[in-house]
């Protein structure tokens, strides 16, 4: 591809261009946040958004997905917010802390900020950090997509979000949910920075609730995992939209860290989950999973690039995609092995289950090996339900749905079962239940 | 309870015939041992009872209780009291046993309009029937089937057996893969249902099943056909003889 051959805007692109002129001037950030924001914008001008051409995003077409863009959802008032919050329904009664992002604006006042402050966990808005000298720190590229479109739209548009950092040695005592929530119509770009200190542990869920209308939800986590912390993040990519949802986690991981993180996609129309992890540090651990169902004409894409730089870590990834309907799911999974990286040990594995005739699953398991003294393995597997085993549950009496339903949630579970937080588990499992009783 | 008329039946997919004309009647209270070479259609037999869409019934018609099994979905038919154990059970990886258990015996209950059992109801008769079939409370935490042993998978089967009570019990080679004191276990916990209200249909090869399991009748089935029908004396008979004789008369 020749990325200097001008090209054609689409409308989307067109409509983002006007957006920044009319919202640029209460986009929070210095100086530099303005320079930052405006080379992102120059490479949505003159690349467009990611397109099949460009190799990351070959099996899900942004560019053709948005037909046009919807202006940044405004500013939203307290009442509104608590309703929706209110009526979300993301982990049931799971005794969870609660962190408030709407429209892209950190909400203390419905946030359990002063208890989270009394367990060593301060959290504070993203905003108010990008008017600081070296706010450039905060709006991170992945070291392994310097130049990811998803990731310069959201630099460029980015009103805000929050910044949760646990202090070291703290092991919070139950999950932090981090609820975003639109209470209008309209695009959403929002930042989110979680640090652990050194020996912190966290288990963090990340929830949308609301309608965002045509505008693109653009969400950027960036987890910053200290010397021998651990996190698990739980995200719920959940709830039907026609608009695009896309996700980034860019994790850095010190040593004898541990993070692991499972992205569950059920519902969106189109959903774009990508997750950049770069070991920094000896003897660390990340566990990746991944769960995704779609139906209808959706898209669910998990991808992701695990960057061994360093000696002595280990990674596991493992994934599985039921398709119904005309759906397609991708997976894009590419681990990297530096050549100093020795004594890596990496395991991907991606499996789907196809439904109907027409779903179609692009699996894209790849390994980078430079370094010579590594067990790294990678697999990929499309099937449909095995005929015998259905046929073995109907023997017993149990009617073909509801043994369908059995295999399917069998197949996912394999997945939530080794992320293995007891905590989710059941609200997940309840998920899977439900999506199938609707397709 | 069972009236088998006439049937015929072919593979599906390559139309290969392979039933050419059953007649089997089976009442209430009684045992009866089909017995037969490789490839005469046993297996074919216990699926297309239990109603396993590989097989095309080209002619004839089955009664189970005066109904038509073969309008029945297979659900259905398990839950109007038919119980098919399977030769080679299925390993279904990320379905727990117990779960398993629950589901299937409550489906039929449903599908009879009865309630679904209590969990301590349910408890406390998985843990009656498997103490006597020596199956242990970690083979119930296990995903089904999921790395038990051959005779595990049987014991398994029966398990499921007499938790479900079915009306009328095809055994497909239930003693295929067994070693003497699991064809024991097995087979007394076959026996413990035998009844006046309960009928079965034991498939095997060898007579080693029936000193055990003790028929009323025993068929002998050669190339899709019964050529012969007599009492357990038969089985000795077959043991001592081979099955030439009945190949050669049904040619």
């Amino acid at each position: 591809m020749n990325a200097n051959a001008p090209i054609q805007k689409t409308q989307a692109e067109s409509d983002l261009l006007s957006r920044f002129e009319t919202t640029r001037a209460e986009l929070p950030g210095s100086v530099t946040v303005t320079a930052l924001r405006e080379a992102a914008l120059g490479q949505i001008r003159d690349r467009g958004l990611p397109h099949r051409r460009v190799e990351e995003y070959k099996y899900s077409d942004l560019r053709a997905f948005m037909k046009s863009a919807a202006p940044l959802a405004a500013a939203t008032d307290l009442a509104a917010t608590k309703a929706v919050v209110e009526s979300a329904e993301t982990f049931g009664d799971l005794d969870r802390y609660r962190v408030v992002v709407a429209n892209g604006v950190f909400q203390p006042e419905l946030s359990d900020v002063d208890q989270l402050l009394a367990e060593g966990v301060s959290v504070f808005s993203f905003a108010d950090t990008l008017d600081d000298a070296d706010a450039s720190q905060m709006l991170k590229t992945p070291k392994t997509g310097p130049e990811d479109g998803v990731v310069a739209l959201n630099t460029a548009f980015v009103r805000g979000g929050v910044v949760i950092a646990v202090k070291s040695g703290v092991e919070v005592s139950k999950p932090i949910e981090l609820v975003q929530v639109a209470t209008s119509a309209g695009a959403q770009a929002v930042r989110n920075a979680v640090t652990l200190g050194e020996g912190a542990k966290l288990h963090l869920l990340e929830t949308f609730v609301g309608d965002t209308g045509a505008g693109e939800l653009n969400t950027v986590f960036d987890y910053n995992v200290s010397d021998k912390a651990s996190l698990a993040a739980t995200r719920l990519m959940t709830g039907k939209t026609e608009a695009a949802r896309l996700f980034t986690s860019i994790a850095t991981l010190g040593a004898e860290a541990e993070f692991k993180s499972l992205g569950f996609i059920a519902g969106p129309r189109f959903t774009r989950n990508q997750q950049f992890v770069n070991f920094a540090g000896e003897n660390s651990e990340a566990n990746i999973y991944g769960v995704s169902m779609a139906g209808g004409e959706d898209l669910a894409d998990q991808t992701l690039i695990v960057d061994h730089a360093v000696p002595h870590c280990n990674s596991r990834e493992f994934f599985k995609t039921v398709l119904d309907g005309r759906a397609k799911g991708v997976y894009q999974g590419r681990i990297n092995v530096a050549p100093h990286a020795q004594k890596t040990d990496g395991e991907m594995m991606t499996q789907a289950l196809l439904l109907s005739e027409d779903a179609e699953m692009a699996n894209k398991p790849e390994l980078e090996i430079f370094a010579d003294d590594v067990i790294c393995a990678h697999g990929a597997t499309s099937g449909q339900i095995d005929e015998d085993l259905l046929f073995y549950l109907r023997a017993r009496g149990i009617p073909e749905d509801e043994a369908k339903t059995l295999l399917v949630l069998a197949f996912l579970s394999e997945a939530i079962e080794e992320y293995d937080e007891e905590d989710v588990t059941e609200g997940l499992e309840t998920r899977v239940r439900d999506w199938l009783a609707s397709h | 309870m069972l009236e088998i008329k006439n049937l015929h039946a072919r593979i599906a997919e390559d139309e290969t015939e392979i039933l050419r004309g059953i007649d089997l009647k089976v009442n209430a209270g009684e045992v009866h041992a089909i017995m037969g070479p490789n490839g005469s259609g046993k297996s074919t037999l216990s699926y297309i009872l239990a109603g396993k869409d590989d097989y095309e019934v080209t002619e004839g018609e089955i009664l189970f209780n005066g109904e038509n099994l073969l309008d029945m979905e297979p659900d259905e038919r398990a839950a109007a009291g038919l119980f098919l154990a399977f030769q080679y059970p299925l390993e279904i990886p990320g379905v727990a046993t117990m779960e398993f258990l629950k589901t299937a015996m409550n489906a039929q209950r449903k599908a009879r309009g009865e309630e679904a059992l209590s969990i301590p109801e349910f408890m406390k008769r998985v843990k009656e029937q498997a103490a006597d079939l020596n199956v242990s409370m970690d083979m119930l935490k296990r995903p089904l089937n999921v790395g038990f042993s051959g005779g595990e998978k049987k014991r398994s089967e029966i398990l499921q057996m007499s938790l479900l009570e079915p009306k009328l019990c095809v055994l497909d080679e239930t003693d295929s893969g067994l070693d003497i004191d699991a064809l024991r276990i097995v087979s007394e916990g076959v026996n413990k249902l035998r009844s006046p209200e309960r009928a079965m249909i034991v498939i095997t090869h060898y007579q080693r099943l029936l000193d055990h399991i003790v028929p009323d009748v025993v068929h002998v089935l050669s190339k899709g056909r019964i050529v012969k029908t007599g009492g357990k004396e038969l089985a000795l008979e077959l043991e001592k003889n081979g099955y030439a004789d009945y190949i050669d008369a049904a040619a």
